[in-house]
C-alpha cells in the first residue's frame, strides 16, 4: 500500500460523503446525515494514514522531511484540515448538515491535487530546509481551514435569510428546517474566526521569524506576505463588525465569504498570477 | 466661539475613538495593499517602463504606487490607524479597569431577570448561617466571595479572571510595540547586500540605495561550493567565510559554515547566504583537443568568448561555462561548457563539451574531439548583509499579540452572584464570553448547590 494509493482512496470517500450528504439535504433523513459524518471521519483516518505513510516515504528515498513542502502537499494538508475542522464542529456542536457546504471543499481540494498536480516527492530546495516550515504551514493551514469552515457556515446563514427572509412562517417545515438557526450559524461563524485569527496571526509571525532568520528581513512586503496582512484585516474588521451595530448578522456573513476569498487568493492566486518569495520553482535561494 | 471649539474638539475626538473608523481604515488598508502587489515595486524592471503610457508612468510615480508601502498616503492610514488604537485604549481602558477594580458586588433586579443561568434553593436555617455555608461552598467549587447587605438582602459575589477583559487592550498595545520596533529598525538599522571572490575579503557593503557603509572588520570568503540532488535541483548553497579584524581571524569566527536557513551573525550584523556567480576577472578555462585519428591531446587556454584558431584553421569559441551542468543538462554531472566550433569553410556548431563524460564528447566535432577541463576562475558568493536592532521590540511585540489574542479569545471573565433572603438562596451567573462552556459549569455547581443542607 503507497500513500498515493491511500490519497485516492481519501479523494473518493470525500466524493461518497459529500454525494450523501447532498442526499442528507434532500431527503432530510437523519441517518443519512449520520452516514455522511461516519464516510468523511473514515476518510479522515485514511488520509492521516496517507500522509503519515509519504512522511515516511521521503525519509525512504533518503530526502527526509514533513510532507508540506509544495502546492500538492500543502493543498492535500489543507483538506486535511477542513475535515478535521468538520470533525470538532460535527462532535462538539452536533449540527450535522455543516457537512453538506464544507466537506466539498475538501473534496475541491483533493480532486484537483490528485488529478491535476504532480504528486511526487521532491527533495527540498535549500530555502525550506528549516524547521519553520513545519511550525509555518501547520499553523497558517489551520486557520486557512477554519476559515473555510467559516465560510460554508456563512454560506448556510445567506442562504437560509434569503429563503426565509420574505416568509417567516417557511421555517416550520421545508430544508431550512435541518439548517441551524441563525443565531448559532452566525455564532459557529464567530466560534471559527476566533479559531481562525490566531493561527492566521501565529503563521504571519512564524512566517515573519523565518524570513527574518533566513534572509535577514521579517517584513519585506512580498505579495504573498501582502495578502496574508490583506486577510488579516478583514478579519479584523469582521471582529470588529460583530460589536458594531448595523453590522452583524448578514454583513457579518459577507465578510466572512470575503475573508475566505482572500484567504483562496492569499494561497493560491498569489503563487498562480503574482511573484515573489513564495515561488519554489524558480532558481531563487 | 468657544462651544463650537469645544464641539469641533469632541467631533474629532469622537472620530478617533469610533469603531466605525476601525473598519473604514481595516478595509482601506487590505483595499491599498492589493496595489502593491499587482504594480512592480522599487526599482521597475525596463519591459514595464517600455509597455506603459509615459502619462500613467508619471501619475502612478507621482501618487507613490511604485513604493506604496512607503508612499507618505499609506503612512498616513497607519499612522491614523495607530491615532485611532490609542484614541480607543484611552477612552475605553478606564471603565475597563473600574470594571476590574471594583466588581459589582450587588446584582440589581433587572440584571436577575436578563441572566440566563439561575438556580434558587429554600432553606430553613437562619440567614447568617446560610451565609457561611454559602460562602464556604463557594469558595470551594469557584472562588472566594464577598459579601454585601444591601436592601436586607446579602449578596454573595465571586469572580474567576476579571483581569481577561484587558487581552483585548494587550492586542492594541501590542500592534504598536510592532511599530515601534519596525520604526528603531528603519532608523537605526540597515540592509544590503555583498559579493566576495572566493579568497578575497571585503571591509565593506552596498546599502539599499547604494552607498557604501563600512562594517568595521573583514570578511573573508575561504570557499563557496553548491550540491545538487540526484534529480539536478539544487541540494546546499555554502559559503565558507571567516571574520578577521587587523589582520587576526577572530576566535569562534573562522571557517564558518554560510547555507540558507543558517546564517553568521557578528557584532549584530548578520550575512546571510543569498546568490553565487562565476566571478569574470581573470578566469581562464582549459579545453583539451584531440584528433579523432588518435595522437597528442592539445591543451587550450582560452577566455570566455574570445574566439581562438587552432593550427588547421579551425576557430573555437567558448560562450558560458559551468562548474555544474546538472540543472542544465539533466542525466550530466560536473563541470562543462558550451562551445562554438567553426571548420575552415563550415557552417559553425554550437554543442556542450563536458570533463566527466569523455564518451559523450567523442560522439561530437568532427576530426577534433573538443573536452572541457575546468577553470581556475574563481566564485563569488552574495550575501544580503542586515543590521536589525528594532527586531526584538518587534519579536516582543509579536509575543505580546499571541498571548493578548489568547485571553481576549479564549478565556472569559466569569462571575456568580448568590442573593441570599430569609429561606431562599438565588444563584445567578454569567461569563463574559463563551457563555455555552460557562453553562456547562454552572450547572455542575448548580447540581451541588441544590444539595446544601442548611
Amino acid at each position: 500500500m503507497t500513500s498515493s494509493m491511500l490519497f485516492n482512496i481519501t479523494t473518493f470517500t470525500y466524493l461518497i460523503s459529500t454525494v450523501v450528504f447532498f442526499a442528507f439535504l434532500a431527503s432530510k433523513n437523519k441517518s443519512l446525515g449520520l452516514a455522511g459524518s461516519f464516510i468523511a471521519y473514515a476518510g479522515l483516518i485514511v488520509q492521516t494514514v496517507a500522509i503519515a505513510l509519504r512522511w515516511k516515504e521521503s525519509y525512504d528515498m533518503g530526502v527526509g522531511h514533513a510532507p508540506m513542502s509544495n502546492l500538492y502537499e500543502s493543498i492535500v494538508f489543507f483538506s486535511w484540515t477542513i475535515v478535521l475542522l468538520f470533525a470538532y464542529i460535527d462532535m462538539r456542536y452536533k449540527y450535522r448538515i455543516v457537512g453538506a457546504f464544507v466537506v466539498p471543499f475538501a473534496l475541491l481540494g483533493m480532486a484537483w491535487a490528485q488529478l491535476g498536480m504532480n504528486t511526487g516527492i521532491e527533495p527540498l530546495v535549500p530555502a525550506l530546509q528549516s524547521n519553520w516550515l513545519l511550525y509555518h504551514v501547520i499553523t497558517c493551514f489551520l486557520g486557512y481551514a477554519a476559515f473555510a469552515v467559516a465560510c460554508g457556515i456563512s454560506i448556510m446563514y445567506l442562504i437560509k435569510t434569503a429563503v426565509e427572509g420574505n416568509d417567516s412562517s417557511a421555517q416550520a417545515g421545508g430544508l431550512m428546517s435541518l439548517f441551524p438557526p441563525l443565531k448559532v450559524l452566525d455564532d459557529l461563524n464567530y466560534r471559527s474566526i476566533m479559531i481562525g485569527f490566531p493561527l492566521l496571526t501565529l503563521g504571519i509571525i512564524t512566517g515573519a521569524a523565518w524570513a527574518n532568520y533566513a534572509w535577514g528581513t521579517y517584513w519585506s512586503w512580498d505579495p504573498k506576505e501582502t495578502w496574508s496582512l490583506i486577510v488579516w484585516f478583514v478579519y479584523a474588521a469582521f471582529l470588529h463588525a460583530r460589536i458594531t451595530k448595523g453590522w452583524v448578522g448578514k454583513r457579518a456573513a459577507w465578510l466572512s465569504v470575503i475573508g475566505f476569498a482572500a484567504t483562496i487568493f492569499c494561497y493560491l492566486g498569489v503563487n498562480l498570477f503574482l511573484s515573489g518569495l513564495h515561488s519554489y520553482g524558480s532558481s531563487k535561494m | 466661539m468657544a462651544t463650537t471649539e469645544r464641539n469641533f474638539t469632541t467631533i474629532v475626538w469622537d472620530l478617533f475613538c469610533s469603531l466605525k473608523l476601525t473598519l473604514f481604515l481595516l478595509i482601506s488598508l487590505a483595499l491599498t495593499s492589493i496595489i502593491g502587489t499587482i504594480l512592480p515595486q522599487g526599482a521597475l524592471p525596463p519591459e514595464y517602463v517600455a509597455q506603459i503610457s509615459p502619462a500613467k508612468l508619471q501619475i502612478y510615480s507621482k501618487l507613490g504606487l511604485f513604493d506604496m508601502y512607503h508612499s507618505w498616503w499609506f503612512i498616513t492610514l497607519l499612522y491614523v490607524f495607530s491615532l485611532n488604537l490609542i484614541s480607543c485604549s484611552i477612552k475605553r481602558l478606564p471603565h475597563v479597569f473600574k470594571f476590574i477594580s471594583e466588581p459589582q458586588f450587588v446584582l440589581g433586579e433587572g440584571q436577575r431577570n436578563s441572566f440566563p443561568l439561575k438556580k434558587e434553593i429554600s432553606f430553613s436555617g437562619a440567614v447568617e448561617k446560610a451565609n457561611e455555608r454559602l460562602t464556604e461552598f463557594l469558595g470551594k467549587e469557584f472562588s472566594s466571595p464577598v459579601i454585601t447587605e444591601h436592601n436586607g438582602e446579602f449578596h454573595l459575589f465571586a469572580q474567576k479572571t476579571a483581569w481577561c477583559r484587558l487581552g483585548v487592550y494587550v492586542v492594541h498595545f501590542s500592534i504598536l510595540v510592532i511599530f515601534v520596533g519596525a520604526i528603531i529598525g528603519s532608523l537605526a538599522g540597515y540592509k544590503g547586500f555583498v559579493t566576495i571572490v572566493e579568497g578575497s575579503s571585503i571591509n565593506s557593503f552596498e546599502g539599499r540605495s547604494g552607498q557604501k557603509i563600512p562594517l568595521g572588520f573583514e570578511v573573508l570568503c575561504e570557499k563557496f561550493s553548491v550540491e545538487f540532488y540526484p534529480t539536478g535541483s539544487p541540494k546546499e548553497f555554502k559559503s565558507i567565510l571567516t571574520v578577521t579584524e587587523n589582520g587576526k581571524p577572530v576566535p569562534g569566527y573562522s571557517q564558518v559554515k554560510v547555507i540558507v536557513n543558517e546564517p553568521m551573525t557578528y557584532k549584530g550584523i548578520t550575512f546571510y547566504q543569498s546568490s553565487y556567480g562565476q566571478a569574470n576577472e581573470g578566469g581562464a578555462h582549459f579545453i583539451s583537443v584531440t584528433p579523432r585519428g588518435g595522437g597528442i591531446p592539445e591543451k587550450l587556454t582560452v577566455q570566455e568568448g574570445v574566439a581562438v584558431t587552432l593550427k588547421d584553421g579551425t576557430v573555437f569559441k567558448l560562450l558560458e561555462a559551468t562548474q555544474e551542468v546538472r540543472q542544465f543538462a539533466p542525466g550530466f554531472s560536473g563541470p562543462a561548457a558550451r562551445v562554438e566550433v567553426m571548420r575552415k569553410g563550415a557552417a559553425p556548431q554550437t554543442f556542450i563539451a563536458f570533463k566527466n563524460f569523455p564518451e559523450v564528447n567523442a560522439q561530437r566535432g568532427d576530426a577534433l574531439i573538443f573536452g572541457y577541463e575546468g577553470t581556475n576562475a574563481k566564485q563569488y558568493t552574495g550575501l544580503q548583509v542586515a543590521k536589525d536592532p528594532g527586531v526584538w521590540v518587534v519579536w516582543l511585540g509579536c509575543t505580546l499579540m499571541v498571548i493578548g489574542l489568547g485571553i481576549a479569545f479564549f478565556m472569559s471573565h466569569k462571575r456568580i452572584w448568590v442573593v441570599v433572603t430569609k429561606g431562599h438562596a438565588r444563584m445567578y451567573g454569567n461569563a463574559s464570553k463563551n457563555q455555552a462552556a460557562f453553562q456547562m459549569q454552572f450547572e455542575d455547581i448548580s447540581e451541588k448547590f441544590h444539595d446544601i443542607k442548611i
